[in-house]
């Protein structure tokens, strides 16, 4: 079989299993947000936390508990890493620095698992299962309860109550992540990738070298590294090291089980407002998005090389996996950029100009196509708030969304969470250019150090936590300024989804007439498209220019 | 039945306007009037009235940034710069002033007619009161409860309700409408106006507003735009644009360090030019301009929004409430058909009512006399004609009317009325009117008309027979064009209700010749207020028109409420909206009228954003192509230079400011159809004109300042 049919083979199977997906799980998720019994599980679990299962909170009272949660799996996480030198199974290594550990802390906790240190030689194996993998789980179960507080304001009416958080996140810890993940890990373990507890093993390489490679409980965190859009690899290779990703077939899976969760959210936003056509809208407009980006980035890997290696070796090779080759390295860069997963089998930073500068403007979209668990259709959700508004004044009326007004109020919140991500990443990005020493840790000079700027604070701020790689990031500034961006751009927009989440729920829905903008026909899935490319490119397209752009054009 | 009595309400003037697009003219933007703003324009550079407008507000800052750096470092580039952004602000404030200045001037034309008058206060006035005592003070000094008498020439010295009296008014002051007026004590054509003049009689009027918060004051300040407040739809859009405004600043502001890095620091002007050609200056410059506009457009119509609220809240409208009187159908019934009983011919029937309606001067009477000459050639006679007749007026009791012919030797008494009522007479005179009578009485009724019936007392005194000549059908008459317009709101997602009095038989019948959606026989104020109720309870927005003091409640609860001008001063206070020219019909211009300001404002939104790729594509390479060649191949217009480029995106980009005031003066095109094909086409023609038309105004700028010295 050659290249271009096995691409195109993978990129089919990869759609269809999602599209199996699509319904039952959607169907499912939508069960766990809105059902009223309590497991016996998660009785046990509300009685040893002390909360009430029955309460319904306002959304000042969700938020509190979704900051008060954070806050303490940070410090928690953050006090585990600084003592890692007494803990059992940490395999000899020592405690971590402060600004690495307060780093590494928000960075899971953010859902962002940005990694300024190589897993192997930091992390022992407690810490990976007990913190780390901890908060694959959780952060995961935050961003998918903020969502279900969103699709509340959507499907209720006249009343401040957005549900519980405590039981929306212990629900969708116990009954959506933890069961897939077994699964899945299982899966991964029959395909080739190793769970155990061994210590080092010195192995001879093919050049005759020698490396000193760990064991470990690789495949369990593997399956909740996609599943709920973390990407922190055990290993510092990440997807690209055989222990986590040995063959093409799981390449496929992973590729699967980081977009299966985004992707079916849609679904379950279509159930819950009563009109699964508006879930069908939403996926379109994610699958118009990813679809472009894969073929831009794969033309780009196959075709617009310059050096006389590339055409010898058919396109963008360097820094990909032989193993997997151009087309499955573009399928999962782009899929992972897009998702807020950020795990990687490839180097983003030999790419091409054109082909590494889609990975960054796909983070700076927002991370919606399909997006983070949660976060992804929370974000889409408020682009399409904005779409609305404009068109909704184009058809002569106050604008309204799934029979909700949208006023100054709503308008606010929507705004600011429009405004928070972009000035987190160029802000960050622009005092790190203005002064010299973060300067100097750029690998390259010019418009691809640039851009390797660039690509650290867009996968900060979106939650992402890919690397372009040629970044030495492990440095107090990089790592403070980038912990700071993760929870700004992860908390600061939630306060917004959430104050407009209450905004939605205290009013009384408006009735659909001929009058009333459709928001479920293609007509309105182009308008949200045209909206997002032009937003998102008008805000970034200067900086685009002195990074990738400069780059590329010749 | 009462048809004859109640005195028709006023019809609707005219027929409704034209199907089709509605553009509501706003008369041609007069140079002169440009000319005669621009003192106001620069008045209005004062930054405590420009932060009104965020995105204005950082253009003036950008342009003093400007002004300073060109100061200390001049160059042509610099101060061409500077002056075009500051030209930008004065297009802005240009805008604004425009719209204002139109007000202005009905607003002194209304100030003319409010000359201080003096008023003749009856201290101690009470109905029937012989001499109250009479003073004159001035018109300011008036309170409400103060009761002041009016004679023929005088001016009215301030809003009130005629207590005694009856006086034709001359409101031209206000309505426009030179025809006199009347207006009486009790019942819905009481309420007067101050500044109006009275023409003949003398009126005793009990004032109800305060000194200074006449109608004639809160008309003067609406026009004026001087209580303009901004209106929720407004302060959602600036949100937007200022938010919007925050991320192209961020985008310029950290572009300088990135700048460094690659070796080529801007120079400020060119970083304030970059922030001005991308925050939403063209909606931003407009947006007042707009709102003021629309509640122009509304006064050109003679109707008086009382907020700029109200008139959003019109183009959100679900539910018309429509009176079938005068806005449906035309006021009155008109007589359609003659049905003989059995037995009778039908010219004889015709003949009959002829004459029992000679002295009917009700328009249904005159339209009996009418049909008769017209269906059976029986010239009407005057009443002088008829020798020994005696005409019988109608009354509330006996509810019909008539004539008694007392020829010599024969009597003829002829009764036309509702129809148990001459059926009765019939009877007690000794006639057995026949059962097809009641089937066609019935029949009249189901089709939604109105039977009369008209019977007949022949003989003299002892041998009289009596009978039923048989039956007049009165029909409604809808308005030409209803139907379609109708059709119109329903694809606009529009219902109509039809509010009527009549039984729901009749009512149904109206409903479904007139094409509206749903009505409401027998409906009495409160069955309004309660069908108010129940639409708003689902969402819905509700507009209705009302004139009666009973109508006062219901207006004070819809959503829209035009309180005609004719009606009372408890109906005018109670809406939102009056319409001086008191036609109903004009609740659908005013949904018209509303929806184009939200549209004119959704669409130069959209322009204004999409002006942005082009100026870009200007201004990015002639930034950065210099260390960068590579980004020369953006420069897709192949500008002359990179500041020639620059110039030229901020010369359209003030430009198009003064090209788009007519059209946010005007508001953009209106056709009424569904949600889906006005996006279509507005999206086109706005996003997609947005995108394309400054490439070709920059490119064609940009041929022109090449030739200036300096930006070569």
């Amino acid at each position: 079989m050659n290249d271009t049919l096995a691409g195109w083979l993978q990129i089919l199977l990869l759609v269809l299993a999602l599209a199996l997906t699509f319904r039952p799980l959607g169907d499912h998720i939508a069960r766990v947000l809105t059902g009223t019994r309590h497991t016996k599980t998660e009785r046990l679990v509300y009685r040893a936390a002390g909360v009430h299962g029955d309460i319904d909170q306002t959304w000042p009272v969700y938020l509190r508990g979704v900051l008060a949660f954070s806050l303490v799996s940070t410090l928690f996480l953050y006090g585990f890493l600084r003592v890692q030198n007494l803990l059992p199974l940490s395999l000899g290594r020592g405690a971590v620095t402060p600004d690495l550990s307060f780093n590494t802390a928000a960075s899971f906790v953010t859902n962002t698992n940005w990694q300024s240190y190589a897993g192997e030689s930091t992390m022992g194996h407690l810490v990976q299962m007990a913190g780390l993998a901890v908060q694959n789980f959780v952060s995961a179960a935050v961003g998918i309860s903020v969502l279900a507080a969103l699709l509340r304001g959507f499907t209720r009416q006249s009343t401040g109550r957005v549900g519980n958080f405590w039981v929306d996140l212990t629900r969708i810890v116990v009954r959506l992540l933890l069961p897939l993940s077994f699964v899945f890990a299982i899966v991964l373990v029959a395909s080739g990738v190793i769970q155990n507890f061994h210590g080092f093993h010195d192995v001879t390489t093919l050049a005759g070298g020698h490396q000193s490679i760990p064991g470990g409980p690789v495949a369990s965190q593997e399956a909740i590294k996609e599943l709920g859009t973390n990407g922190g690899g055990f290993y510092n290779a990440n997807s690209a090291h055989p222990f986590e990703n040995p063959t093409a077939l799981t390449n496929l899976i992973e590729i699967y089980l980081l977009l299966v969760i985004a992707v079916c959210l849609p679904r379950t936003f279509g159930v819950l407002v009563g009109d699964r056509r508006q879930g069908y809208a939403v996926i379109a407009v994610m699958a118009l998005l990813w679809a472009a980006s894969v073929a831009l980035v794969t033309a780009n890997e196959l075709h617009s090389v310059s050096s006389t290696a590339g055409h010898a070796a058919g396109g963008m090779a360097e820094g990909k996996e032989q193993r997997f080759g151009i087309w499955s390295s573009a399928l999962f860069a782009v899929s992972t950029t897009l998702t807020s997963c950020g795990a990687v089998n490839s180097a983003h930073d030999s790419y091409t100009p054109g082909g590494g500068g889609m990975t960054i403007f796909n983070m700076m979209l927002g991370e919606i196509a399909p997006g983070g668990t949660g976060s992804g259709l929370y974000g889409i959700l408020i682009l399409a708030v904005v779409a609305v508004f404009v068109a909704g004044l184009m058809v002569g009326r106050t604008p309204e969304y799934l029979g909700k007004k949208l006023r100054g109020r709503e308008m606010k919140f929507a705004s600011l969470y429009l405004l928070t991500t972009p000035l987190t990443v160029l802000v960050g990005a622009g005092l790190t250019m203005a002064f010299p020493g973060p300067r100097a840790a750029m690998l390259n000079t010019g418009p691809h150090g640039f851009s390797e700027v660039l690509y650290a604070f867009a996968s900060a701020a979106n939650n992402n936590g890919s690397a372009f790689a040629g970044l030495s990031a492990d440095t107090v500034w990089y790592n403070t300024a980038l912990g700071l961006v993760m929870l700004i751009g992860r908390f600061l927009p939630m306060v917004f989804v959430l104050a407009l989440a209450g905004s939605l729920a205290g009013q009384q829905p408006v009735p659909v007439t001929a009058g009333t903008l459709p928001t479920h026909r293609p007509q309105f899935v182009g308008l949200l498209t045209g909206v997002i490319l032009i937003v998102v490119g008008l805000t970034y397209f200067p900086a685009l220019a002195l990074g990738p752009l400069a780059e590329g054009l010749h | 039945m009462p048809t004859t009595t109640v005195p028709p309400p006023d019809p609707a003037a005219g027929a409704p306007p034209g199907l089709g697009p509605h553009r509501v003219p706003a008369g041609l933007l007069d140079p002169k009037q440009l000319l005669g703003s621009f003192p106001g324009a620069l008045r209005k550079l004062d930054p405590r009235t420009m932060v009104r407008s965020p995105v204005m507000f950082v253009v003036e800052v950008g342009a003093v940034l400007t002004t300073l750096s060109a100061l200390r470092t001049p160059g042509v580039f610099a101060w061409v710069i500077t002056g075009w952004l500051w030209l930008t602000v004065v297009f802005a404030n240009l805008a604004e002033a425009v719209a204002e200045g139109r007000g202005k001037a009905q607003a002194e034309t209304l100030r003319r007619t409010k000359t201080l008058t003096m008023a003749r206060r009856l201290t101690g006035w009470r109905p029937g009161a012989a001499e109250p005592v009479e003073e004159e003070v001035p018109g300011l000094d008036l309170r409400p409860g103060d009761h002041v008498l009016v004679e023929a020439g005088q001016t009215i010295p301030g809003d009130g309700d005629v207590v005694e009296g009856v006086a034709s008014v001359d409101e031209s002051a206000i309505t426009g409408e030179s025809a006199p007026v009347i207006r009486e004590s009790g019942g819905d054509r009481s309420a007067v106006t101050g500044g109006t003049k009275v023409l003949s009689d003398r009126i005793v009027v009990k004032i109800t507003s305060k000194p200074g918060e006449t109608f004639i004051d809160r008309m003067i300040a609406l026009v004026e735009g001087a209580a303009r407040q901004k209106t929720p739809n407004e302060i959602a859009l600036n949100i937007l644009l200022a938010s919007l405004t925050v991320i192209f600043l961020a985008a310029v502001v950290t572009l300088q360090p990135f700048a460094v890095f690659a070796g080529a620091e801007q120079p400020l002007v060119v970083l304030v030019a970059l922030v001005v050609a991308l925050i939403p200056t063209t909606i931003g410059a407009l947006l007042s301009a707009i709102g003021i506009a629309g509640m122009d457009r509304l006064v050109q119509r003679n109707v008086l929004a009382m907020s700029g609220r109200a008139v959003e809240a019109a183009g959100d409208v679900n539910t018309l409430l429509l009176d079938k009187t005068g806005t449906i159908t035309l006021g009155n019934r008109q007589a359609a058909e003659f049905l003989p009983a059995r037995g009778v011919d039908a010219e004889e029937l015709a003949d009959a009512a002829q004459l029992s309606s000679i002295a009917d001067e009700t328009p249904e009477g005159r339209s009996i006399v009418v049909l008769a000459k017209q269906r059976h050639a029986l010239r009407a006679r005057g009443e002088g004609e008829l020798a020994h007749a005696a005409f019988v007026a109608f009354t509330a009791q006996s509810r019909m009317s008539g004539v008694d012919l007392s020829d010599p030797g024969a009597g003829r008494s002829l009764r036309k009325g509702a129809a148990t009522a001459v059926m009765r007479w019939v009877r007690d005179s000794g006639g057995h009117p026949t059962e097809d009578v009641g089937q066609l009485v019935d029949g009249i009724s189901a089709s939604g008309g109105t039977p009369l019936v008209v019977g007949e007392v022949t003989g003299a005194d002892g041998i009289r027979t009596a009978r039923v000549l048989g039956v007049i059908h009165l029909k409604d008459i809808v308005k030409e064009g209803m139907r379609e317009r109708f059709a119109e709101l329903r694809r606009m997602g529009i219902r109509t209700v039809m509010i009527t009095g009549d039984n729901p038989l009749t009512a149904r019948a109206i409903a479904q010749e007139a094409g509206v959606d749903d009505f409401l026989a027998e409906a009495t104020p409160e069955d309004k207020m309660s069908l108010i109720r129940q639409e708003q309870a689902g969402g819905k927005l509700v507009a209705m028109t009302g004139d009666g003091t009973n109508d006062a409640p219901a207006l004070a609860q819809a959503d829209v409420g035009v309180a005609m001008n004719t009606g009372t001063s408890a109906a005018k206070e109670a809406g939102n909206m009056v319409d001086l020219d008191s036609n109903p019909t004009k609740l659908i211009e005013i949904v018209a009228i509303g929806k184009q300001l939200l549209i004119t404002r959704g669409a130069l939104t959209t322009f204004s954003i999409a002006n942005d790729v082009a100026k870009y594509f200007a201004i990015i390479p002639a930034m950065f192509a210099g260390v960068y060649p590579g980004l020369d191949r953006l420069n897709i217009m192949r500008l002359h230079s990179p500041s020639s480029a620059i110039t030229s995106a901020i010369i359209f980009n003030a430009l198009i400011i003064v090209a788009l005031i007519p059209l946010a003066l005007r508001g953009v095109r209106y056709t009424p159809s569904s949600a889906a094909a006005l996006l279509s086409r507005n999206i086109w023609l706005y996003g997609l004109g947005g995108l394309i038309l400054p490439f070709l105004g920059i490119k064609l700028i940009d041929l022109i300042v090449q030739f200036l010295p300096g930006l070569r």
